[in-house]
This record gives structure tokens, C-alpha cells and sequence, in this order.
């Protein structure tokens, strides 16, 4: 069939599922720098904070140090790869110049942040699987709410898929591709409780973490591990839902006007 | 929508034989932020099934008029079809038609050659299982096939242009665009590229092409346009705008060595050496009576070539009319 007579649905669809493709075959193929770090870092974060300091911790929360921050460590793992795999894939296309195959290309603006956010959400589930498994290793997880871990864990990571967008969108050189993941996803990270719970913390502290929309993410999907959690959950899933939504609609934007990518 | 011929949005897009443009380009403008004007006004029509050469110096605006009917460039004013569909409105559907192979190499290095066209195809709409069989077939007509495994960092730089083009046919487009193709590319591989584009163009794909290498537009193309300043300075068939040039100079490579010019009456001789004369002549006189009168005169010659090629002529001639 000759493109005149395919119809534009059609294209997409295949577009779409190419881009996916892709993606995997980029994270497949770099397995050494996608998959294994996480599992290294897991295993570490484990060792010293789960076990050799964990064990003079006790519990948190009313649970086992290590239970507790495994779903912390799970959800950091998948923020950090699902950032990392759309800015450095959409940035290196743009530094290499190959994203113009893409933009001279039938596919909409749409159809791309679809591409590159999926291959955000294929690594951040990846990562993530790897996570889990290393977590099994050294702590026993309860599932609570298996729907609420997927749902909180999907949406997470499209977030950050969509934020890495728009930092690739904006970079002009690799310096600024560093920047966000370096001063401030680490930062946002780290206290977003992912190694404590937020109740240990002073008044003005536990105010101003509030503020921190991966403290939201974090504990939504523990909640759905072991049942508990430091926030609303209902209050975290609609934080998550409408990031999602205006990260979309501010890459649409930006892409469909050429920002960073067109003349 | 698709605008016809036979409608009344379609006039523009179709030519005065009733055939559909595969490229219409109307009173087109772009002015970039930082106040240069790369197009001031551009009218173009390219014909389906045409051979379009399109020439003008560094800077004239032949990539940013390419960037804007591939969508690599936002446009200012004005209006591009491509066979029919307006990029305004139908920007999509005209996209799916055009190949573009562009001047800088643009391709993931890191992947392999096979994986570049497949994916491109995908882009286009084209199933895997198609596009594997297209991949072969492309990659084998470009003698990239041997090739298709490794990444694609490792090609030479003229198999990195072929892979371009193979790239660009993959989804089988009904516009060709190549913007210097055969930039850095050998005189051997160079002929193959002819070889193949005028095949690619006999099976009906219209062809626009830009090309530093004025000896390449005048072997392949049919019609042509002449860029500068942002405006075209000339459009014509290639024929018309040779026939124009209302001299040629050849230089005559001769046997036996000469002290001195030989008097030829109205042709100016110039001795270069002792074996090489070099002459003009214009479109009343002819080579005949030249050969006839130099071999009374006990001159033998070997062989004769054009000082320049003749679109050199007449392009840089038009090009310093304008600056003038």
C-alpha cells in the first residue's frame, strides 16, 4: 500500500510502535548503563542503610526498616530512569540530529511524546523490576494493594518521562541535560521520604515536604506495599494525575511549535 | 483535503497542462529571529515526474526553502503544496509523500544501517515485515548491503550519503528532495548516484535537487531554478537557459607545439602553451569552419573540451548580472 492511499491513523500507529521498538532496543542494547546500575546502587543502599544501619534503626513507621524503604528505593530507581532514559535519548537525537528523521516525518507531536514518554515508562518498569528483586533479597514485601503499586508506579514514572522531555526540549548542551536530575530531582529525591517517614520531622519541616511532589509519589506506593502512608492517597494520585496532564499539554505545545528542535 | 485540478482551490497547485505540482510554492517568506530574511517572496512550481534542479550560492536560501516544505523550518508568510496538500493544512499527509535527503548527516551513528531504514520506514507508516524486504532492496541498489549489520559510524563518507538515500526511498515517497547528494563523494560512486537517481526518477518520482556540482544538474535535470538573495533569479528548462549563453569557450588540445597563436578572423585565439589554444565561439559561428580554417594552416588537434561547463557559465553570469 503507497502512503497516498494509507490512512494517517494507520501511520501513526505504526510510527508509534516503531518509536517503542526503538526505545527498547536502546535500553536492551546499552544494558551495562540502563539496567545494571540500578541494581548495583539497590544493592548498596541495602547493604548500608537496610542492614548494617538499618538494624540500629529497628522499625519505622511500625514496620522493619527494610520493608519500609524498599518501595522508596523501588520509586527512586524508576524517577531517576525514567528522567534519565527520555532526556539522554531525546537530547542525544537532537545533539546527533537524528530527531529530524522524526520531525520530517507524518507523526504528530502527539505521536512522539507518546514514543519517547513510553520508552521513559519501558526502562522506569524495567529498573524497577530490577529493583524489586533485588529488594526480595534482603526484605520481606508485603503487597497491601497490588492495583495501587501499579497505578502509582505507572504514573510516577510518565511524570518523569514528561519532565525529562522538557528538560531534552530545552538543553542546549549536555551541562543542562546534568542540571535538573543533579540540583534538583537528587535533592527532591532524597527528601521525599524515601528513608524516613515524614512524621520524625519538625512542624515547619513536615509543611514544607508537603510541597515535594515525589514525597506524595513515594507514599502512595508504599501505601500500596504495606498499607500506611504519611499522605492523603487520594490527594497524591490527583497530584500525579495532573502533572501528567500538564507536562502532556506543555510538551505538545512546545513540540508542536518547535522549541529547541526547529527554526 | 487534497485540492484537484479540476477545482477551484487547486489552481495553484496544478500546472498549465492540467498535471498536478509536486511541489507549489507561493510568494513563500521567512525572516529568522535574528532579522536575516532568508526567502523574500519565493514563487516555484515543480512539476510530478520532473527532474527539478534548484542552484544558487551559500546563503542563497535553497535549505531554508527545503527546511520549510519538510517542516524542519517554521515559515513566515506565503504557501507550499506538495501534490496537492496544503502544509497548512494537510501538513501530515504532504509530509508522507516527500523524501528528503538532507545536507549534514542526520542519522543515529550508533545504529546500524539496516536499523536506520527500517525505522525510518516505520516512521512512514511502513510495516517491519515491509520494510526488511525494502531494506534489502535498497541497501543492495545503494551496495550498502554488506554493510548493514555494523554501525553506521563506520561508513565512509560517500556510503553514509548513499545510506541517505536509501533511507529517504524507503517509504517509497512520490517527491524526492536531495540537498547536495554527492557533497564529498568520489567521481566513480558519483556517476552510480546519477545512475540510480535518473532510474529512481524514470519510475516516477519527481526529483529536486540541489548541487554544488553544476556538471550534475545539467546531466540530470530537466528544469531548473536559480536561487539568490532569497528571490529565484531564473526558472526555465534547462534548454532554454543554455541555449542562452551566447558564447562558449573551448580549449584545443594540438599535436605538434606552436610558437605562436594563429590568426583566425573573427575568433578570438588566445595561445595558453605550446599544445593548448583556447577559443570562442558564439552561437552564429560554428567548430567546423574553425577546425577547417586551423587545419589549412597545418594545425593538428587532438581533442577539445569546454573551458567551463556551460550551467557554470550561464549561473555565475547570472549571479554577477544580479550582484551588478
Amino acid at each position: 500500500m503507497s502512503n497516498a492511499q494509507q490512512t494517517l491513523s494507520s501511520i501513526r500507529w505504526v510510527g508509534l510502535r516503531t518509536i517503542l521498538i526503538r526505545e527498547y532496543g536502546r535500553i536492551i542494547r546499552i544494558w551495562g548503563q540502563t539496567l545494571v546500575p540500578p541494581a548495583v546502587t539497590t544493592t548498596l543502599y541495602f547493604v548500608i542503610f537496610g542492614s548494617l544501619v538499618g538494624r540500629r534503626i529497628g522499625e519505622m513507621g511500625g514496620f522493619d526498616y527494610r520493608a519500609f524503604i524498599a518501595p522508596g528505593l523501588i520509586m527512586m530507581a524508576v524517577i531517576t530512569n525514567s528522567y534519565g532514559n527520555v532526556v539522554s535519548s531525546f537530547f542525544g537525537a537532537k545533539f546527533g540530529k537524528h530527531i529530524e528523521e522524526l520531525l520530517v516525518s507524518p507523526l504528530p507531536s502527539w505521536v512522539i511524546i507518546l514514543g519517547y514518554v513510553g520508552g521513559g515508562l519501558m526502562r522506569g518498569l524495567m529498573v524497577g523490576g530490577v529493583v524489586t528483586v533485588v529488594a526480595l533479597i534482603f526484605a520481606k514485601l508485603h503487597v497491601y494493594h497490588l492495583g495501587l503499586i501499579i497505578a502509582a508506579v505507572v504514573l510516577t514514572s510518565l511524570v518523569f518521562s514528561l519532565a525529562g522531555l522538557l528538560n531534552a526540549i530545552f538543553a542546549k548542551n549536555f551541562d543542562q541535560v546534568n542540571w535538573i536530575p543533579s540540583f534538583v530531582l537528587t535533592p527532591l529525591t532524597y527528601f521525599g521520604g524515601v528513608f524516613y517517614s515524614v512524621s520524625l520531622l519538625p512542624g515547619w519541616a513536615k509543611q514544607v515536604s508537603m510541597a515535594n511532589p515525589i514525597l506524595h509519589m513515594v507514599n502512595a506506593f508504599r501505601y500500596g506495599f504495606l498499607g500506611t502512608s504519611d499522605v492523603n492517597v487520594g490527594v497524591a494520585f490527583a497530584i500525579m494525575i495532573g502533572c501528567v496532564a500538564v507536562l502532556f499539554a506543555v510538551a505538545m505545545v512546545l513540540l508542536t511549535r518547535g522549541t529547541g528542535i526547529r527554526d | 483535503m487534497q485540492e484537484s485540478c479540476a477545482d477551484w482551490r487547486g489552481i495553484m497547485a496544478c500546472g498549465y497542462n492540467g498535471r498536478m505540482h509536486a511541489l507549489s510554492v507561493q510568494n513563500l517568506t521567512k525572516t529568522y529571529r535574528n532579522g536575516v530574511q532568508a526567502l523574500k517572496g519565493i514563487d516555484l512550481a515543480v512539476e510530478e515526474g520532473d527532474f527539478f534542479a534548484m542552484l544558487g550560492p551559500n546563503g542563497a536560501g535553497k535549505t531554508t526553502l527545503i527546511g520549510i516544505v519538510t517542516s524542519l523550518v517554521n515559515k513566515s508568510g506565503g504557501a507550499v503544496s506538495v501534490l496537492g496538500y496544503d502544509i497548512d493544512r494537510d501538513l501530515d499527509r504532504a509530509k508522507s509523500l516527500i523524501g528528503i535527503v538532507p545536507q549534514e548527516i542526520n542519522f543515529n551513528m550508533f545504529e546500524s544501517p539496516e536499523t536506520i531504514v527500517v525505522n525510518q520506514a516505520g516512521f512512514y507508516g511502513v510495516e517491519r515485515s515491509v520494510a526488511r524486504v525494502r531494506a534489502e532492496k535498497y541497501l543492495k541498489q545503494l551496495q550498502l548491503w554488506d554493510k548493514r549489520k555494523g554501525m553506521a559510524r563506520a561508513l565512509s563518507g560517500g556510503m553514509k550519503r548513499r545510506l541517505m538515500i536509501a533511507r529517504a526511498l524507503m517509504h517509497e515517497p512520490r517527491l524526492l528532495i536531495l540537498d547536495e547528494p554527492t557533497a564529498g563523494v568520489d567521481i566513480e560512486i558519483r556517476r552510480s548516484m546519477w545512475d540510480f537517481l535518473r532510474q529512481i526518477n524514470q519510475q516516477g518520482t519527481t526529483i529536486i535537487l540541489t548541487t554544488h556540482y553544476l556538471e550534475e544538474a545539467e546531466n540530470l535535470c530537466r528544469n531548473i531554478a536559480i536561487i539568490d538573495g532569497g528571490r529565484i533569479i531564473e526558472s526555465d528548462r534547462m534548454s532554454n537557459l543554455l541555449r542562452r549563453l551566447h558564447t562558449e569557450s573551448f580549449v584545443l588540445t594540438l599535436r605538434n607545439p606552436l610558437a605562436f597563436a594563429p590568426t583566425l578572423d573573427g575568433y578570438p585565439l588566445k595561445r595558453i602553451d605550446d599544445h593548448t589554444l583556447e577559443v570562442e565561439v558564439s552561437k552564429e559561428q560554428n567548430l567546423n569552419d574553425i577546425f577547417a580554417r586551423l587545419s589549412a594552416q597545418g594545425v593538428e588537434v587532438l581533442s577539445m573540451r569546454n573551458k567551463v561547463n556551460r550551467l557554470e557559465e550561464m549561473f555565475m553570469r547570472l549571479v554577477e548580472n544580479r550582484q551588478a
